[in-house]
């Protein structure tokens, strides 16, 4: 890896790790706005997040490594995606590891070390939100992978920059109904991998409706903050890939420190606007009831599919 | 009914017969036969030996049955007629609990309200009872019904609660997401405010009853104030009359707005929770205007009733078509609906088997409403309600929907009736200065009943408080099983149920 690799990968690290939680309080002030409240403020996570830090340490007696190792496991994944995605320029990213389905699965040992350290604390809780959210991920799964699948066909190449440099090559490949198609599907199962609503409500203070909230009750101090701040990332991370993939223009090709801002500011914007726009649909909607969200996601299944068939026979 | 025991009136539609716990079931049966339901059971505590009181109540026309119970102080026991009643059973369990008074051969002898670290042996509510003594383990753990089977396993959830709710402790077991079996243990905030009446003047004990449950002030105060008017035998006048069905009625709707915003919100709707917060800050300051407290408190009193200005209606119509606008959104949402429809259906013969009161029994199709069913003299009567027979979530919050709106129109007649007149204070005119008394009153949750008897001295020797939530808390695990978890919070705000109410 070149050392302008690690420069733009190191960038794209603390952008992502500066600015998701600016996005999240972005996304929760949209809300607060539209629905007629002040609001806390866009800052309100980072001040959340520096009062987590500075408090003590706490692990519940009886769990293992797997609970004290998973906010570690979700960090590392996640910084390890935001790395190699081209978030930023197609011109840095490394030979190996900016393949989708890698970074597909990196998320995904993210998610099951979270639900493995729900399950690890014993709790009713702990283990009903892992098993609801490993429910909700074994349907996005299929949907993440095939949908992927779609978008390399035409491309030859699961490689993220080979996809986003042919996309900016011919821009008209983003109306094809291929790529239409997939992004509606990876729209919804960003959502659901995400714990936005309809399939998760983020905000909610009700134990027993929670998924993903409910994995982490146990964590307190750093610990939550650790996997507050990793998940607040994977939210930038997920919405960043789904604009990459499907709105690439801006990514800078070189690696110039003119070009990496050019193509910092418009990650920025790209990211921000998506995030005000899921928040300002959650305004409008409501949690379906757990059984019927894997409804929804076999919805966004078959939109994959038929992606991918789209792939095949319109290119 | 054809008994030979002589009924004396002595109250309001009331007429009390004296039995031995011999007679009770056989009364007992015949009233429930004749279509009264329990309302009340309290024990007493009258120095020399232990009493029971059984409150039975018939609608069209009101009808009070009571039958006093003297029991022998050394062995206090009286035949249980939860086989004939559920809530008798319920009571009946209370009443063991604080008096000692033994239901014999009851289904379900265990505690009800008294926590197992409270002694065995020790009764709160009797006049020996003296200081609380030491916590202990004495009575064994809590029997939680523990299901078994392949992928069964158990969520308990509280006392303590992430909302600013009350605390009840919920046992649930559940295999996947369906729930099998729910307990809830209450009684966490049982403060003893029966006893905290006791020797009180009725004007003294005016401020206790308002805080019996915070958001059912005036229920709780009218429901004292009328059972003290009863036992003094005093009329309030007509004016009195409609200025509290007044409040009954502003209570009605703040509360009603707040439990429709909050379902929205428990189904991730957040939106219309705010704009049911802002209605009901509106209704506040109504309330406010109106009797100088946000929480109508202060208002009522014992022989009168003295605001501080009418509401406007046309402003409360405004405010009443704004919340219909909010539920309209609500029950326009497909997802809103969806969550709504069938969840946790309560039938019919539910409801009526377990006594259910108020918006819950409605919504299961049965017209209980004590304002039908126990008139007041120039008040009048709320428009029938349109069948919202479902007895799901669905049908909980149309019946609410349906409720602002017939509130509004009543406090539209009353203001036009009352031409005027905010102000009917008591006259000091009294029929007796001793006495026992009954009222009953259709607060927002359900029926509220208060007995009171009053002594020679003028003091209270006795106030029994029945808050809707305690006969309706039953009905919470029976539409739970079969529904699943995260389905819960949703159902509970449907019910709407107090704890402090329930508690006491």
């Amino acid at each position: 890896m070149s050392v302008a690799g690690i420069t733009v990968a190191l960038v794209q690290a603390v952008v992502v790790l500066v600015g998701s939680p600016l996005l999240l309080g972005i996304m929760r002030q949209v809300r607060a706005r539209l629905e007629g409240r002040a609001g806390a403020g866009v800052l309100q996570p980072w001040r959340d997040l520096r009062k987590l830090m500075r408090k003590q340490p706490l692990t519940p007696r009886g769990t293992t490594e797997v609970f004290r190792m998973a906010p570690l496991v979700l960090m590392a994944t996640t910084l390890a995606v935001v790395a190699v995605v081209p978030f930023v320029t197609t011109a840095a990213v490394p030979a190996a590891g900016a393949d989708l389905f890698v970074v597909v699965a990196l998320l995904t040992l993210g998610a099951v070390a979270l639900a493995l350290a729900g399950l690890d604390t014993g709790t009713a809780f702990g283990g009903m939100g892992a098993s609801r959210e490993i429910t909700i991920l074994a349907l996005v799964e299929p949907t993440l992978l095939v949908g992927v699948l779609a978008l390399s066909v035409p491309v030859g190449s699961t490689d993220l920059g080979d996809i986003v440099t042919s996309t900016l090559r011919d821009p008209g490949r983003v109306i094809t109904p291929a790529h239409v198609l997939a992004a509606v599907a990876l729209g919804l199962a960003v959502v659901a991998e995400t714990g936005r609503l309809p399939v998760d409500n983020p905000s909610t203070h009700l134990e027993l409706t929670m998924v993903h909230e409910a994995m982490v009750l146990e964590y307190a101090g750093p610990d939550l903050a650790l996997v507050e701040l990793a998940s607040a990332m994977r939210l930038t991370v997920f919405l960043g890939l789904w604009a990459t993939l499907f709105a690439p223009w801006g990514i800078a090709g070189t690696t110039g420190p003119g070009a990496v801002a050019l193509g910092v500011a418009v990650f920025a914007v790209k990211v921000t606007a998506l995030g005000a726009g899921l928040a300002g649909a959650e305004v409008f909607l409501a949690k379906l009831r757990l059984f019927r969200t894997p409804e929804l996601l076999a919805g966004s299944f078959v939109l994959a599919l038929l992606a991918v068939v789209a792939s095949f026979f319109f290119g | 009914m054809s008994s030979g025991t002589a009924r004396a009136p002595v109250g309001w539609h009331r007429t009390a017969r004296t039995v031995t716990p011999d007679q009770l079931p056989a009364q007992a049966a015949g009233l429930l036969d004749a279509g009264f339901r329990v309302a009340l059971v309290a024990g007493h505590d009258d120095g020399d030996r232990l009493r029971a009181v059984y409150l039975f109540t018939a609608a069209a026309p009101d009808r009070r049955v009571e039958l006093l119970v003297p029991l022998d102080p050394d062995r206090p026991r009286v035949p249980s007629i939860a086989a004939l009643s559920f809530p008798a059973g319920r009571f009946e369990r209370e009443m063991r609990d604080l008096f000692g008074i033994v239901p014999v051969d009851h289904p379900l002898p265990r505690r009800l309200v008294r926590h197992f670290h409270w002694p065995r042996g020790w009764y709160p509510m009797r006049d020996d009872a003296g200081d609380p003594p030491a916590f202990g383990d004495q009575d064994g753990p809590y029997p939680f019904r523990s299901v078994e089977g392949p992928g069964v396993y158990e969520i308990p959830v509280g006392p303590v609660h992430a909302g600013m709710i009350g605390p009840g402790h919920f046992r649930f077991s559940v295999v996947g997401e369906t729930i099998l079996n729910l307990k809830a243990r209450l009684w966490f905030v049982h403060r003893g405010v029966e006893k905290l009446f006791q020797g009180r003047t009725p004007q003294d004990a005016l401020e206790l009853a308002e805080r019996i449950s915070g958001d059912t002030s005036v229920g709780h105060a009218l429901a004292f104030c009328q059972a003290v008017e009863d036992a003094r035998s005093v009329d309030v006048g007509p004016d009195a009359a409609r200025l509290r069905a007044l409040l009954l009625e502003l209570e009605r709707l703040y509360n009603h707005v707040t439990d429709i915003g909050a379902m929205c919100n428990d189904v991730g709707h957040s939106v219309l929770h705010s704009h049911a917060g802002r209605i009901r800050e509106e209704l506040l300051r109504v309330n406010d205007r109106v009797t100088g407290s946000r929480l109508l408190r202060g208002a009522v009193h014992p022989g009168g009733t003295v605001l501080a200005a009418l509401p406007d209606p046309v402003r409360l119509r405004m405010i009443a078509a704004d919340a219909a606008e909010v539920a309209a959104l609500a029950l326009g949402h497909s997802g809103v609906l969806d969550r709504f429809t069938g969840t946790a259906v309560l039938t019919a013969r539910q409801a009526h088997d377990l006594g259910a009161l108020g918006y819950v029994a409605r919504a299961s199709g049965l017209s209980v409403d004590a304002r039908r069913d126990h008139p007041v003299a120039a008040v009048p009567l709320p428009r029938a309600a349109p069948a919202h027979a479902g007895g799901d979530v669905l049908a909980r919050f149309q019946v609410r929907c349906h409720e602002i709106a017939t509130s509004v129109e009543m406090i539209t007649e009353l203001v036009g009736l009352l031409d005027g007149c905010r102000s009917a204070p008591a006259t000091g005119a009294a029929g007796r200065v001793a006495g026992s008394g009954v009222g009953i009153v259709e607060g927002w949750r359900g029926t509220v009943v208060h007995r009171v008897e009053i002594g020679a001295d003028g003091l209270l020797r006795r106030v029994k408080i029945v808050d809707p939530s305690f006969l309706n808390w039953p009905a919470l695990p029976v539409v739970m099983a079969d529904t699943i978890v995260p389905d819960f919070p949703l159902v509970n705000k449907s019910f709407g149920l107090s704890y402090a109410g329930n508690d006491l």
